[in-house]
């Protein structure tokens, strides 16, 4: 998180912006790069193996599909969840004069990420019940702050005489907030928000305890019933999903950054 | 009310030359400060006229002249322009006929220095055609060259050509009243010298009641048509002509500022072609200065030189009459004495 976070602060000299562009660019390679090789080194792997029938029941094509879609499912509908509600929440505290409410909202915030991931995955489920809907809340949960803080650092960090000189020429404040304010702010945003998928991937392993599926199952398969290349399945599928996700953010993030900033 | 508003802006508005700016017994006390920062601030600007806030910082220059399109919300008092109460009117739609220039440009990063500038006639719904025909033409007017510059990045721009880019972009939609806080604050003095000549002959062109605050004053005196010297509180301690103000500061404060050579500021004002010239035959050397030229410029050669006399010649470059040290003088002292009888005049006739 802090890596992505400090990504987006670099600084702004014309020749640390060349070099930086060169390292992003292999950055941006490597990433790939090492997700194919490792799943390629994977599948070699498995093809050497004498698979019982155990460890054939998952795996097999057809299970890794169905646990890596519910896999995907919930990270992808847990971050655009996390986006719709937090980046509204972290404008509007970021507008409101009162310290508390945002002390307040932010603690809150602070609360559902330093709670370990595990326990709020099972509370909820005690207090409420099982399944897909009660993962999902565990991780918007879990990965909320980092875009509504993202959104508040986003627009806080704007030269306050860029707004002034655009309330002066007549914007109204939603005009400024939608022309001036949040395009600006979109890198840090984004920067949040990928912080938030690259967690979701991971929480999302946990989802198995409360029937709601994913990869977490291989893994926790794997361990129940010591068959280590399940184990190692699991795991590299959910190390390559983190990876590939956090690539593909990075990509949209430079896409995206203004022109110009 | 919102018809009355709009016509009054609509009014406020077709007067691209400029409007009246009265602010009566206008006060500001900020939040949580016993003391205010501006006390019963009273001043008429005429349109057309460039008027110059000057003071120490931190005397209230900057919150006076954004009581004037509710930047800052007055704590008391009123301001009318064009005889229209501006709390009377939305402050976006006031706003957008008042041009802004800021110490700091605010320059927005995000855009190209032609979007930036097209942000005022966008929000007046002008055509697109109308308002890429303005980019254009307001780019060569700050000279910077529509081609080079118009698709550029704020950053990609050196601080003078951003500060450039604050004028044209304050100048958009023609509005009849800008207001400038140090607008050249921020460069070089050389930079600094040439943006106030082509701002000179931008104002001559386009004639806006202007508020111009800077600290600076010998950039006061070059520019401005009226100088207010302000103290603590916002206070006027003098409000007149540069050349009133150097040849009779009102008091001890003003002359502080003024500083050192107030003689020499006040040639700077004064053209040749004002002083009784002396004969042609007189000067001997080859040394010329033109009748447009300044007392200021005439006085350097004289001392560069050594001569006795210099020629002055006209537009046409003939020869017509010789300077010396003490017409120099001479026409100093007469401009002092025309002053007073202008001032005298204006005593009597109030
Ligand atoms: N937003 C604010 N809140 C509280 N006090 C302020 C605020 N802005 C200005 N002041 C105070 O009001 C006084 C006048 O400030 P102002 O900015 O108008 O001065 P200025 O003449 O423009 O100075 P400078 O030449 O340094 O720009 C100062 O004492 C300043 O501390
Ligand atoms: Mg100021």
């Amino acid at each position: 998180m802090t890596v992505s976070t400090a990504t987006t602060a670099i600084s702004t000299a014309s020749a640390a912006r060349r070099t930086d562009r060169r390292i992003r660019i292999a950055r941006r390679a490597a990433t790939p790069v090492i997700v194919v090789l490792s799943l390629g080194g994977l599948l070699l792997w498995l093809s050497t193996l004498e698979l019982d029938s155990i460890e054939q029941r998952t795996l097999n094509w057809d299970y890794i599909f169905l646990r890596t879609g519910e896999h995907l499912n919930l990270t992808i509908v847990a971050s655009i969840l996390v986006a719709v509600l937090a980046i509204p929440t972290g404008i509007l505290l970021s507008r409101t004069r009162s310290r508390f409410t945002r002390g307040f909202v932010l603690g809150l915030a602070n609360v559902g990420q330093a709670t370990p991931a595990v326990g709020v995955v099972i509370l909820l489920a005690i207090i409420w019940q099982t399944g897909y809907t009660t993962a999902l809340v565990a991780l918007v949960i879990y990965s909320f702050l980092p875009v509504l803080r993202n959104t508040m650092i986003g627009l806080e960090q704007i030269d306050p005489f860029v707004k002034e000189s655009a309330l002066g020429m007549g914007m109204t404040s939603g005009q400024v907030l939608r022309r001036i304010e949040l395009p600006l702010a979109v890198p840090v945003i984004l920067a949040g928000l990928r912080t938030s998928l690259v967690f979701c991937v991971g929480v999302a392993t946990i989802a198995t305890f409360i029937n709601a599926g994913g990869l977490g199952d291989m893994i926790v398969n794997g361990l129940k019933l010591q068959r280590f290349p399940v184990l190692v399945t699991g795991a590299v599928l959910v190390a390559s999903i983190a990876l590939l996700i956090d690539w593909v953010a990075s990509v949209i993030e430079d896409v995206l950054r203004p022109k110009g900033v | 009310m919102p018809e009355s508003t709009d016509t009054a802006l609509t009014q406020i508005a077709s007067r691209t030359d400029g409007a009246r700016i009265v602010l009566d017994r206008v006060s500001k006390v900020y939040p949580g400060q016993d003391a205010p920062a501006v006390e019963e601030f009273s001043m008429v600007a005429e349109p057309g006229e460039l008027i110059m806030f000057v003071g120490p910082s931190g005397c209230g220059k900057t919150t006076t002249m954004k009581m004037i399109n509710r930047i800052i919300e007055p704590s008391s008092g009123s301001i009318t322009i064009d005889g229209r109460d501006i709390l009377s009117l939305d402050p976006s739609e006031l706003r957008r006929h008042i041009g802004y220039v800021i110490q700091q440009i605010g320059l927005f990063p995000h855009m190209t220095i032609a979007e930036n500038i097209a942000v005022v006639p966008k929000l007046l719904g002008w055509t697109k055609q109308r308002t890429a025909d303005r980019v254009d033409e307001l780019l060569q007017t700050v000279q910077l060259d529509p081609g080079t510059f118009a698709h550029r990045y704020p950053r990609q721009l050196s601080g003078g050509q951003q500060q450039r880019v604050g004028v044209a972009r304050a100048l958009a939609a023609d509005p009849p009243v800008m207001l400038m806080d140090e607008p050249f604050g921020a460069t070089d003095p050389i930079t600094r010298e040439k943006l106030q000549a082509e701002f000179l002959r931008l104002q001559e062109s386009i004639g806006k009641t202007i508020i111009f605050v800077t600290h600076d004053f010998d950039e006061a005196i070059r520019l401005g048509d009226r100088i207010a010297v302000l103290s603590e509180r916002s206070q006027i301690e003098q409000f007149d002509t540069p050349a009133a103000i150097l040849a009779e500061p009102a008091n001890d404060y003003v002359r502080s500022f003024i500083g050192q050579g107030a003689a020499l500021k006040r040639l700077a004002l004064i053209p040749v072609e004002t002083a009784v010239l002396g004969a042609a035959s007189a000067a001997v050397d080859h040394h010329r200065i033109a009748t447009d030229d300044s007392l200021r410029d005439a006085l350097d050669l004289l001392i560069v030189t050594g001569a006795p006399a210099i020629g002055v010649v006209d537009r046409s470059g003939t020869l017509v009459g010789s300077l010396t040290v003490e017409r120099i003088s001479t026409a100093l002292g007469a401009d002092a004495t025309a002053l007073a009888a202008t001032r005298s005049d204006e005593g009597r006739l109030a």
